[in-house]
C-alpha cells in the first residue's frame, strides 16, 4: 500500500509538533522517520496510524483519505516501543487478539493456524503458552510485531522498536527484521534515534526536526550529500572549518579545492563539514590544510588526532585506520598537513548548502565507511 | 525497562512546557469514551455519591443547628458532653502517641531487616482491621471482666479495667492499633535502606540515624497516619461501646453519647455531638488532602489503603 | 557464588549495618501481643471450654443463624454494589475531568473519617420515614429504615471507600499504549474495556469487595440506628454478641464472637492471596 502525507499540521498547545509535513511512501518501501527528541516523528507515525489527529492535511492510503478513518478500522500494524503487549494473555492470545475482535470473525481454528504461523514467522514456534512476563525483551517486540502482523496490515508501523533492548539484542533484531520486510513486503515506516539503526535498515530515510522535514532521500544520498548543516551534524560526527569562498572556490591550502557542484553561490565567509574519517593525512611535501598536533589518542583500530587548524578556534579531529600509519610520526605540537576528501560546504546565515565535493580518493572513503548492509 | 514512563504522556518526545494539557487518554479519541457516554457515566457517579456521602453530611449539620443556634450551643455546653469530650480526648491522647510508637518500631523492624515470617506478622499487624468492633470489645471483657482472666486477680487488688476508662483506651488501641505502621511500612519499603547504611557508616548511631535521616524521609507519611489514627480514635463507637458500661459522665466518650442522647429522642443534642464529630472529620479529610496534594510524591508509596 | 551464600552474605551486611532491630522487633512482638493476639486468643479459649457441642448448639439457634446469615447477607450486598459503583467512580476520576472532581475524590474517604455512630444517626434521619429521602421514597413502597435494606444503605457507606481506593491506583498506572494496540488491532471500545483493561482491574475489585465485605460484616456503630434491631429480622451479629454481654451470657457471646472471627480470618487469607496474585499479574513488562 502507498502513503501520501500531504500538508500534515498539528499543535499540541503552542507547540508545533508538526509543521506542514509532506511526504510519499511506495508500497513495500522500508522508511525510517529519523530525527531528536521533539522532532514530530513519533507524531507523524501516530497521525498516520490514526492514533492522533491532525489539526490539518490529508493522509491517504492508496487513494483513499484517511483523515477521518478512526484507527481501528484502518488496518495498520502498530508496534510500540514498550511492546504494549497484554499480560494477563499468552503469545498465542495476544497475536490472536486482532483476529478475534474482528466483525468477520474468522473460525477458531482458522485463527490458531494463523496465529501460530505468525508466531512461527517470529521464531517462537514453542512458546505460544508463554505469558509476557516469562519471555525477553527481544521475544516480547516479536510478539508484538507478530501480533501487528496478524491483521494483514497495510501498513506496518514501528515506533522505536528497538529503543528498549540491550545493544546486542538490538543489532540482532535489526537484521532480523530486514529479512522479514523483505520476507512480507509490508509497507514500513519505523521511527529512531538512532541515525546507524536508520542508515542501517531503512531504504529511505526521512530525516527531521522541530515538526518539519528537513531531508528525504536513499540512504547513501542523504549520507553523502546532507542538505543542511542540522542533517551533516545529525547523521554522524562533524568537523566544522570557517572558510572563505572566493570565485566558487574554498582555499584549503591543498591546491584551490574546486567545489564540486558550485549553487552559483556568492563569495564570502561559509561554514565547511567534514567527517572525522574523511580526512588524511596529505604526503609529504604535498599540499593540504596546514595544522598543528594537539593530542593523539588511540583507541583499538582508530587513531584520533585532534589538531589545530591555523585561524580557527575550534580543533579538528581525524580517524585514522591505525594499520596505516605509524602514530609515532604524529607528536604534540607536530605540523600536519591534511587532506579533506568529502565535505560539505553551507552558507554562513542561511545553512544552505553551497555545494559538496565528491571524494577524490574513492579507495579511502570506501574504507571509512564500513556498511554493514 | 519500565513501561510506565510510555503510559499517559504522549508524544513522549515533547519538551515540557509543552506537554498537551490534559492526559491523552481524554485528548484521544481512539482510546476513550462518546461524550454522551462519558457524561452519563460522570453523572451516575455523581448522583451516587451524592446520595451516600454528600447527604448525611450535610443531614447531620441541617439537623443539629434545625432548633436554632442556642440549642445548639447548650447541648454542646451540657456538664455531660464537657466529660465526654474530655474523656475522648484523653483516650485519643494515649491511644494515638502509643500506636505511633509501635508504628514506627514495626516499620523500622519489618523494612530495615530482613527475617522469616515477615509476611505474617505483616498479616498480624493488620489483624484488628478485620475484627468487627463488638468483637474488640469482648475480647478485652473475656481478658479483664468479673469472669475473665485476670477478673479475679484485679478485683482482689481493686483495680477497674473493663467498664472503666482503662478499658476505653484499651479498646481504642486495639480498633487504631493497624494505621500508622500500616503507612509507613510501604513507604519505609520503597525507600530502602541504602540512606541509613551511609548514615551509619559515617559513624551515626542508631538514634541519631532515626531522628536525622529516616524521620525526615517519613515524616509527611507519619502525620498522615497519625490523622486517621486519630479520627478513628475519636470516633470509634462499638468497641467503646461493649467496654464502657455507659455511665453517665464517667466512662461516656462522644460516640456514645450521641446514642444516648439519640435513645432519648434528644435528636437536636444528638445532632450537636454529631456535629462536632463531622467536624473533626472534615478538618481530618481537608488535611488528608492537603498532605496528598502538597508532598503526594513522598507519600506515593503508602498513600492507598 | 551460589545463591544460597549470596543471601547469607547480605543479610549478615544488613544485621549488622543498621541498629535496633532488636528493640524494635521486640517492642513490636511484645505490644503485638499484648494488645492484639493474647486478647483475641481468649474469644478461642473461652469457645474451646464450650466444647465443639456447645458451640455448634449455640450458633445454630434460630436467632443467632438469622443474625449471621443477615450480617453476611447484607454485607455481601453492600460489598456488590460498591464493586459496582466503586469501579465506576474510579473510572470516572481517573479517566474524565468534570468541575467538583477533586472535592469529591477528596470526600471519598469520608465514611473512614466520619465516626459511625455519627453516620448512622445521619443516614438514619435520611431515610426514616420523614426524612428527606425516606418520605419519596415510602410512599413507593419502599421502607429502608429499620429495616434489612436500611443495613445495607448503612454498610454501603461505610464500605465506599474500599472499592475506589483499590480500583483507583491499578486504573491510574493502566498504560495507553495497550488500549491504543487493541484499537489497532480493531477492537471496538468495548472489546478494548472488556477484554483488556477489565482483566487487568480485577484483582484490585476482589480485593476492594473483600475488605469492604469483612468491614460489613463487623460493622456495628452505623448500623444499630438505622437497623430497627428486629430479633430474627433485622438484628445483625454483633449487636447479637451486646445483647448476650449485657445479659451476661459471655458464653453465648463469645461463640458468636467465634464464628465472626473464623469468617473474617478466612477474608483475610484470600485478601492477601489476591494481593499477591494482583501483584503477580500486574508485574511490568
Amino acid at each position: 500500500m502507498d502513503i501520501h502525507v500531504r500538508n500534515i499540521e498539528k499543535d499540541f498547545g503552542t507547540f508545533k509538533a508538526l509543521d506542514r509535513v509532506d511526504l510519499d511512501i511506495e508500497s513495500g518501501e522500508l522508511i525510517a522517520l529519523l530525527g531528536p527528541s521533539g522532532s514530530g516523528k513519533t507524531t507523524l507515525l501516530r497521525v498516520i496510524a490514526g492514533l492522533e489527529f491532525a489539526d490539518q492535511g490529508e493522509i491517504l492510503f492508496g487513494n483513499q483519505d484517511m483523515a477521518r478513518v478512526p484507527v481501528r478500522d484502518r488496518q495498520v500494524g502498530f508496534v510500540f516501543q514498550h511492546y504494549a503487549l497484554f499480560k494477563h494473555m499468552t503469545v498465542l492470545d495476544n497475536v490472536s487478539f486482532g483476529l478475534k475482535v474482528r466483525k468477520d470473525k474468522p473460525s477458531a481454528e482458522a485463527i490458531r493456524q494463523r496465529a501460530t504461523e505468525l508466531i512461527e514467522l517470529v521464531q517462537l514456534g514453542g512458546l505460544e503458552k508463554r505469558y509476557p512476563s516469562q519471555l525477553s525483551g527481544g521475544q516480547r517486540q516479536r510478539v508484538a510485531l507478530a501480533r501487528a502482523l496478524a491483521i494483514d496490515p497495510k501498513v506496518l508501523l514501528l515506533d522505536e522498536p528497538f529503543g528498549a533492548l540491550d545493544a546486542k539484542v538490538r543489532k540482532d533484531l535489526r537484521r532480523w527484521l530486514r529479512d522479514l520486510h523483505d520476507q512480507t513486503g509490508v509497507t514500513t515506516i519505523f521511527v529512531t534515534h538512532d541515525q546507524e539503526e536508520a542508515l542501517e535498515l531503512a531504504d529511505r530515510v526521512v530525516i527531521m526536526n522541530k515538526g518539519r522535514i528537513e531531508q528525504l532521500g536513499h540512504v547513501d544520498a542523504v549520507y553523502e550529500k546532507p542538505a543542511n548543516p542540522f542533517v551533516f551534524d545529525f547523521l554522524g560526527n562533524t568537523n566544522i572549518v570557517p572558510v572563505t569562498l572566493r570565485n566558487g572556490v574554498v582555499n584549503l591550502g591543498q591546491g584551490d579545492a574546486a567545489i564540486a557542484e558550485s549553487s552559483g553561490s556568492k563569495d564570502g565567509p561559509a561554514l565547511l563539514y567534514v567527517r572525522p574519517g574523511d580526512v588524511r593525512i596529505a604526503a609529504d611535501g604535498a599540499a593540504g590544510l596546514p595544522t598543528t598536533v594537539q593530542r593523539v589518542q588511540r583507541t583499538g583500530p582508530i587513531v584520533r588526532i585532534d589538531a589545530e587548524v591555523f585561524g580557527s578556534t575550534a580543533p579538528i579531529t581525524v580517524e585514522l585506520p591505525h594499520l596505516h600509519h605509524d602514530t609515532s610520526a604524529f607528536q604534540p605540537g607536530a605540523e600536519l598537513r591534511l587532506r579533506l576528501l568529502q565535505f560539505s560546504l553551507y552558507a554562513e546565515d542561511s545553512g544552505a548548502l553551497l555545494g559538496a565535493s565528491t571524494p577524490a580518493d574513492a579507495i579511502g572513503v570506501a574504507a571509512s565507511r564500513q556498511r554493514s548492509r | 525497562m519500565s513501561a510506565q514512563d510510555h503510559s499517559l504522556r504522549d508524544p513522549p518526545d515533547l519538551p515540557r512546557p509543552f506537554r498537551p494539557s490534559g492526559p491523552l487518554m481524554q485528548r484521544n479519541s481512539a482510546i476513550t469514551e462518546r461524550r454522551w457516554v462519558q457524561w452519563t457515566l460522570i453523572a451516575t457517579a455523581v448522583v451516587f455519591l451524592l446520595f451516600f456521602l454528600f447527604l448525611p453530611l450535610v443531614a447531620v449539620f441541617a439537623e443539629a443547628f434545625r432548633n436554632g443556634v442556642s440549642t445548639y450551643l447548650i447541648a454542646l455546653q451540657e456538664p455531660d458532653a464537657r466529660s465526654a469530650l474530655n474523656l475522648t480526648l484523653i483516650t485519643a491522647a494515649i491511644a494515638v502517641p502509643l500506636n505511633l510508637v509501635f508504628g514506627v518500631c514495626a516499620a523500622w523492624a519489618i523494612t530495615k531487616f530482613d527475617f522469616r515470617g515477615k509476611s505474617l506478622l505483616i498479616s498480624l499487624i493488620d489483624l484488628p482491621f478485620s475484627v468487627s468492633p463488638v468483637v474488640a470489645g469482648l475480647v478485652y471483657v473475656l481478658v479483664f471482666g468479673a469472669q475473665g482472666w485476670l477478673g479475679p486477680w484485679l478485683l482482689e487488688h481493686d483495680i477497674k479495667i473493663v467498664f472503666a476508662v482503662p478499658g476505653i483506651v484499651l479498646a481504642t488501641i486495639f480498633v487504631t492499633f493497624p494505621f500508622i505502621a500500616r503507612e509507613l511500612i510501604p513507604l519505609m519499603q520503597a525507600q530502602g535502606t541504602d540512606d541509613e547504611q551511609a548514615a551509619v557508616s559515617l559513624g551515626a548511631s542508631g538514634w541519631k540515624t532515626f531522628w536525622r535521616v529516616t524521620l525526615p524521609n517519613i515524616k509527611w507519611g507519619l502525620l498522615y497516619g497519625v490523622l486517621l489514627c486519630n479520627a478513628r480514635a475519636f470516633g470509634e463507637f462499638g468497641a467503646v461501646s461493649v467496654v464502657s458500661g455507659h455511665i453517665r459522665g464517667m466512662t461516656n466518650t462522644l460516640p456514645l453519647h450521641i446514642e444516648i442522647l439519640y435513645n432519648e429522642y434528644a435528636f437536636a443534642a444528638a445532632f450537636a455531638v454529631a456535629s462536632l464529630l463531622a467536624s473533626l472529620a472534615l478538618v481530618t479529610l481537608a488535611a488528608k488532602s492537603f498532605l496528598e496534594w502538597r508532598y503526594g510524591d513522598e507519600l506515593a508509596a503508602g498513600r492507598r489503603h | 557464588m551460589t545463591p544460597l551464600l549470596a543471601t547469607g552474605t547480605r543479610r549478615r551486611i544488613r544485621k549488622s549495618a543498621i541498629p535496633g532491630f532488636g528493640l524494635t522487633m521486640g517492642f513490636t512482638l511484645v505490644y503485638l501481643s499484648l494488645i492484639v493476639l493474647i486478647p483475641l486468643s481468649a474469644v478461642f479459649f473461652k469457645t474451646a471450654d464450650l466444647g465443639l457441642d456447645g458451640f455448634w448448639e449455640i450458633i445454630t439457634r434460630t436467632r443467632v443463624l438469622n443474625a449471621l446469615k443477615l450480617s453476611f447477607g447484607t454485607a455481601l450486598i453492600a460489598a456488590s454494589i460498591n464493586a459496582i459503583f466503586g469501579v465506576l467512580v474510579a473510572w470516572v476520576f481517573v479517566r474524565y475531568t468534570f468541575p467538583g472532581k477533586r472535592l469529591l475524590d477528596a470526600f471519598i474517604d469520608l465514611p473512614f473519617a466520619l465516626p459511625t455512630a455519627v453516620a448512622g444517626i445521619a443516614l438514619t434521619a435520611l431515610y426514616a420515614g420523614n426524612g428527606w429521602v425516606g418520605q419519596y421514597l415510602e410512599p413507593l413502597g419502599l421502607k429502608v429504615a429499620f429495616t434489612p435494606v436500611g443495613i445495607v444503605v448503612a454498610l454501603t457507606f461505610v464500605g465506599l471507600p474500599f472499592v475506589v481506593r483499590t480500583v483507583q491506583p491499578v486504573l491510574e498506572d493502566a498504560e495507553a499504549a495497550l488500549e491504543e494496540a487493541a484499537a489497532s488491532l480493531g477492537a471496538n471500545r468495548w472489546q478494548t474495556i472488556a477484554r483488556v483493561i477489565f482483566p487487568a482491574v480485577v484483582p484490585s475489585i476482589l480485593t476492594g469487595f473483600a475488605l469492604a465485605f469483612a468491614r460489613g460484616v463487623g460493622e456495628y456503630g452505623s448500623v444499630i440506628f438505622i437497623a430497627g434491631n428486629l430479633p430474627n429480622v433485622s438484628e445483625i451479629a454483633p449487636l447479637l454478641i451486646v445483647i448476650r454481654l449485657e445479659e451476661f451470657d459471655y458464653a453465648g457471646a463469645t461463640a458468636i464472637a467465634a464464628a465472626m472471627l473464623i469468617v473474617s480470618f478466612t477474608m483475610l487469607l484470600v485478601i492477601n492471596g489476591l494481593q499477591v496474585w494482583s501483584r503477580k499479574r500486574s508485574e511490568k513488562l
